[in-house]
């Protein structure tokens, strides 16, 4: 036993030897991201993101060559935790890109108090309290939170769609309460409805859809439907069984790519169901084109097109990179002069212009998508339009937006 | 270990104490003075906490033969309690009570966890109490996701601190570590001094043939609800360091995956001496940080799966049972090479 | 039955009139202070129906589970990770042969086979030793839970059984009667009804391997007393093999047929492994009787708890099952 702890000790040293062998022209960049259990295919393609930006740097910045460093965390706090802390007690890092999930990105917030010569920078991660509730001040997130997802959805089921009374049905956690809260705000402040019984707020996990279908009302105009991905797929299928016509409004993650082809019997009765997230698959611009045809050169097993993982690890990444850049590779001083420059550091990523607000977060385009038929009978997601420079608070004062108070059940109330 | 009786009486000397034991006292205690603060605290710290927790999983399963799966929520409980009457920063509860009151009533209500689980699951023996333990864990898990006016649901509580005491941060790497070694090692004398008490002596007596203690005079259900509460002390005092290590507390915590790797650590470690549980616990915290850079860090539950099989299927006594069973071997040859030819039967092998 | 009656006169008039309330709710057309008092008719009846199916799928995976423990005393703990595994076996030949049926029968023989395996390579040098039988299925279930993550990664899969089994059909109950004379009558989802149909067919099958041929009378004989089952001359390790291929079978068939309901994903396993525990405890470890009730009371009370109480709901069913323990600790139809 006192042999084998010898032996990892020896490894362990060696290792922390070699890399300090090379530390003098390199700068060592963690990337975490959820590369175990059943987010793993999420995480990967988040890597890809980071790596796609490195290699438009080439790995290296201002002279110096940046070794790339990974971290795999489960999707829970703990382990997002454990893991940044091997990344930076251990190995050293001097930049972090991650973590994915929004719990995880609260407990990277804390942790990068404890560590101000540290520079965090997000990866998707979209809790809004992230940065907007005691934000840290190395902790950067050039990626928009899960509210501001939403923008334009409200206006557009209450104006255009006619929209008068929306039923909801979200899982029971943070992530969902951010994306409703997004979607409601505007909707309820134009006159719309959407009463306490009638917000159906699912256990995580659960997979059967058919007995809260029952107990959905029949008098509200549509329902807005806030699942990701398979649980997406088997409320949609489920819905269908039951006999359920209602309309839809889908959050960011309920009818995208992965949910419109999958298998099974083609569902018409989503054409026509609005969605808006910070992506859209099929938006023409020229940026945009060459981001996809870079994602498919480099990664030719990867996902038919970048998911939103991909883009906010890249878009993020790219940041970092260009921050290094600006102050020409040089961190002697813990990064002071790095996180001045990424605090007033504006510029272009495949969806249109990013900056950031005083409490580091970003400002960016959304866009707004409606479900159609495609030329092959196919469903694709057709962009309806960009919202344009979507800030966290959506134009309110600083002090005016928190009086909404934090994302739960019942926020926005509006009987 | 040494017996107290004759360590009070004046006559016990240090050559009595085997060697390695000597030699690991030491290791431990100038452990921080050769190693970063990484190893100190996210290995170090961290299988000495884990370790305690097995350690009351332990004592239970080895001394009692009740395998509860319980014993980490009760410590996920009492790191809860000192969130909600301490202080956080999550603005939701958080008394802010003094901090020796909030750790005791911590510790305390870790304990009354265990204790509950232990009446319920009294009527149950052998693999009915792991079914009925496991399920109770997971329906403290639901229970604590899904109640935002207490326990913050998916979030959690985070910002727990302990509090600076004498002018030190006890949060910083060394001082949390010493911290730590001090309560394990504490336990640990706890643990062993008690197997071989009247209470101990009697709850493993209840393990081989509670019939026949029933009909001593025993009443076996008091005696066993009493192992339950003092292994919740145990798990409650680890879930207070668990809480200050982590600086937070959430679900995920306390889910079932984590409540099985407590099983894994006691098993591999060795379920029938008190030290077991913590070599299970510096294998697995080991196997989960370097893994990613010596295998595949996605396997990980694989490589620490096969382990724990490989262990009962052929060490049912764990790493310590297969240390105990080479030793003589070992030590059988070392024999019969220095009396040259003459073979010698060693007994004063260690049990660990 | 009517020795039931006999005995137990007050509790069978209770019976009965439960069944006739419930059957009054569930066929009459609601007035309106009923609906004011428990919401609508559609949600109760639909959640009832809901609660039943799903009790159909529970008993189908724990009752496999229940005739392992009851013989052999072993906690398969690596059951529900053979539903999984059952699950993705199944979907794969279903998807390569395009026929829905093979992928099922597929699922149930190579599980059983493997439960075979199981028993005669690793359990047969532990018997007596349940304890360390239970610790080596949890090892089994993390290993092959990382396994099958690394085969099929973390995506979720759907199946596509026959056009005839899915759909909805319109079933004769009325749902509400329109302002305007107009009768609705509710839908529900047909291949719900199928797994609810093969459950009781599975149910009874058991019952009548278990009481009329010889070796469900071993098995029967072998739950109440092991030793002397062997010591009268009977293989009992073959009776162990083959009810561990039963066991293990009615596994991997749950997973094809649950599978096919609410699609597998990781994770699933855990999920089915705790209903089970739930169902077997509260109903009763070695009574396939007892599993059919415990199953009918956890299926209804996890449907009822999601459609009234979503928030607390799945701490219900955990409730349920102490409540059980505090009053009765072998299960309803257990034997001490």
């Amino acid at each position: 036993m006192l042999v084998m702890l010898k032996k990892t000790l020896a490894t362990a040293l060696l290792l922390s030897l070699a890399n300090l062998a090379i530390a003098q022209g390199t700068i060592k960049m963690g990337a975490l991201a959820t590369l175990e259990g059943a987010f793993t295919v999420l995480g990967e393609d988040g890597m890809r993101g980071v790596k796609m930006a490195l290699n438009e740097f080439n790995y290296s910045v201002g002279g110096k060559k940046i070794q790339l460093i990974t971290g795999s965390s489960d999707a829970s706090p703990d382990s997002a935790i454990r893991a940044a802390r091997k990344l930076v007690e251990q190995d050293g890092v001097q930049v972090l890109v991650g973590p994915l999930s929004g719990s995880e990105g609260l407990a990277i917030k804390d942790y990068a108090k404890t560590k101000p010569n540290v520079t965090f920078v997000n990866g998707t991660s979209a809790a809004q309290d992230t940065t907007l509730r005691k934000p840290a001040g190395n902790f950067f997130r050039f990626s928009t939170d899960g509210a501001q997802w939403m923008a334009g959805l409200g206006e557009y089921a209450y104006k255009v769609k006619g929209y008068r009374s929306v039923a909801v049905l979200a899982e029971d956690y943070s992530f969902p309460y951010t994306q409703v809260f997004g979607f409601l705000e505007p909707f309820c402040r134009l006159g719309g409805k959407s009463s306490a019984d009638a917000r159906f707020w699912v256990p995580i996990g659960n997979k059967d859809y058919s007995s809260v279908i029952a107990a959905l009302p029949d008098d509200v105009d549509a329902i807005y439907v806030a699942l990701g991905g398979a649980d997406s797929v088997n409320f949609l299928t489920q819905y269908e069984q039951s006999g359920g016509d209602l309309p839809l409004v889908g959050g960011s993650i309920t009818v995208d790519q992965s949910v419109l082809g999958s298998k099974g019997r083609t569902r018409k009765f989503i054409i026509g169901t609005p969605a808006a997230g910070p992506i859209s698959d099929t938006w023409n611009d020229p940026r945009w084109d060459k981001f996809v045809a870079d994602y498919k050169k480099q990664f030719p097993d990867g996902f038919p097109s970048p998911s939103l993982f991909a883009h906010g690890y890249y878009v993020n990444t790219k940041a970092a990179l260009l921050g290094l850049q600006n102050v020409g590779g040089d961190l002697s001083d813990g990064g002071k002069k790095l996180r001045q420059s990424l605090s007033s550091l504006v510029f272009d990523t495949p969806t249109g212009m990013v900056s950031l607000d005083e409490r580091r977060n970003a400002i960016a385009d959304i866009f707004l998508t409606e479900v159609i038929e495609g030329p092959g009978g196919n469903l694709v997601n057709k962009t309806i339009k960009v919202v344009p420079q979507v800030s966290q608070t959506f134009g309110l004062q600083y002090e005016d937006f928190l009086k909404y108070g934090q994302v739960g059940r019942e926020n926005p109330r509006c009987e | 270990m040494f017996d107290t009786r004759r360590l009070f009486s004046g006559n016990v000397s240090i050559s009595e104490i085997h060697p390695a034991k000597i030699i690991l006292a030491v290791f431990l205690i100038a452990y921080p003075s050769f190693t970063s603060d990484f190893f100190t605290f996210q290995i170090g710290a961290y299988s000495l906490i884990l370790g305690t927790i097995a350690l009351s999983l332990m004592m239970l399963a080895g001394y009692g033969g009740m395998v509860s799966l319980a014993q980490m929520s009760a410590a996920g409980f009492s790191g809860y309690i000192m969130a909600i009457f301490g202080e956080n920063s999550v603005a939701v509860m958080g008394f802010g009570w003094p901090w020796w009151l909030t750790i005791i009533t911590a510790i305390l209500c870790g304990a009354l966890f265990s204790t509950i689980v232990g009446a319920i699951s009294v009527r149950t023996e052998g693999i009915y109490t792991i079914m009925i333990t496991l399920a109770i864990a997971a329906a403290f898990f639901y229970f604590v996701r899904q109640n935002y006016h207490i326990f913050n649901g998916f979030t959690g509580f985070a910002g727990i601190e302990p509090p600076k005491l004498f002018g030190i941060n006890w949060r910083d790497p060394v001082p949390f570590y010493y911290l730590t070694l001090f309560l394990a090692a504490f336990f640990l004398w706890a643990v062993s001094h008690c197997s071989r008490s009247t209470f101990g002596l009697g709850l493993q007596a209840i393990r081989d043939n509670p019939r026949r203690m029933r009909a001593l005079g025993y009443h076996v259900s008091w005696h066993r609800i009493t192992a339950y509460f003092f292994s919740g002390l145990i798990a409650g005092t680890a879930g207070v360091l668990l809480v200050w290590f982590n600086g937070r507390i959430s679900p995920g915590s306390i889910g079932v995956e984590v409540v099985i790797d407590i099983l894994v650590i006691a098993v591999v470690g060795g379920i029938r001496s008190p030290t077991g549980p913590f070599l299970g616990a510096i294998v697995f915290v080991l196997l989960e940080n370097f893994a990613i850079d010596l295998i595949d860090r996605e396997r990980f539950n694989t490589v620490i799966g096969l382990v724990f099989l490989l262990v009962v299927l052929f060490s049912p006594d764990g790493l310590l049972g297969l240390w105990n069973r080479i030793y003589p071997k070992i030590r059988f040859r070392r024999s019969v090479r220095t009396n040259g030819g003459r073979t010698q039967w060693d007994d004063s092998v260690s049990s660990g | 039955m009517l020795r039931f009656i006999e005995r137990h006169t007050f509790w069978a008039i209770i019976i009965v009139l439960a069944v006739a309330i419930l059957l009054l709710l569930i066929f009459s057309v609601w007035p309106e202070w009923l609906i004011s008092v428990i919401g609508r008719k559609k949600t109760f009846v639909i959640t009832l129906l809901n609660g039943v199916t799903l009790a159909g799928l529970y008993f189908l995976v724990a009752s496999g589970f229940t005739l392992v423990f009851g013989l052999m005393r072993n906690v398969n703990l690596a059951h529900g990770s053979m539903y999984l595994l059952g699950a993705y076996i199944g979907y794969e030949v279903s998807e390569r042969s395009g026929s829905w049926f093979l992928g099922l029968a597929t699922a149930f023989f190579a599980i059983a086979l493997s439960g075979v395996l199981l028993q005669i390579l690793v359990f047969r040098r532990m018997e007596k030793e349940e304890l360390r039988q239970t610790l080596v299925t949890i090892g089994i279930s993390i290993i092959a839970a990382d396994l099958m993550l690394a085969i099929w990664t973390g995506t979720t899969y759907q199946f596509t059984p026959p056009d005839w089994l899915w759909g909805s059909s319109v079933l004769p109950i009325i749902s509400v009667i329109k302002a305007s004379g107009k009768v609705i009558y509710l839908k529900y989802p047909i291949y719900r009804l199928t797994v609810l149909a093969v459950a009781v067919l599975v149910g009874i099958a058991l019952w009548l391997f278990l009481n009329r041929t010889k070796i469900g009378m071993m098995i029967r004989a072998g739950v109440n007393d092991r030793d002397m089952l062997s010591a009268s001359g009977v293989n009992i390790q073959l009776v162990f093999a083959i009810v561990f291929a039963i066991g293990a079978g009615l596994a991997g068939f749950a997973g094809v047929i649950g599978g096919t309901a609410l699609s597998i994903a990781p994770g699933e396993d855990v999920r089915y492994l705790l209903a089970s525990l739930i169902v077997v405890i509260v109903g009763g470890l070695g009574s396939v009787t007892g599993v059919a009730i415990g199953s009918l009371l956890i299926g209804l009370a996890e449907q009822f708890g999601l459609a009234y109480f979503p928030t607390y709901g799945v701490v219900l069913t955990f409730l349920i099952m102490v409540v059980v323990l505090a009053i009765r600790p072998q299960g309803i139809m257990g034997e001490r």
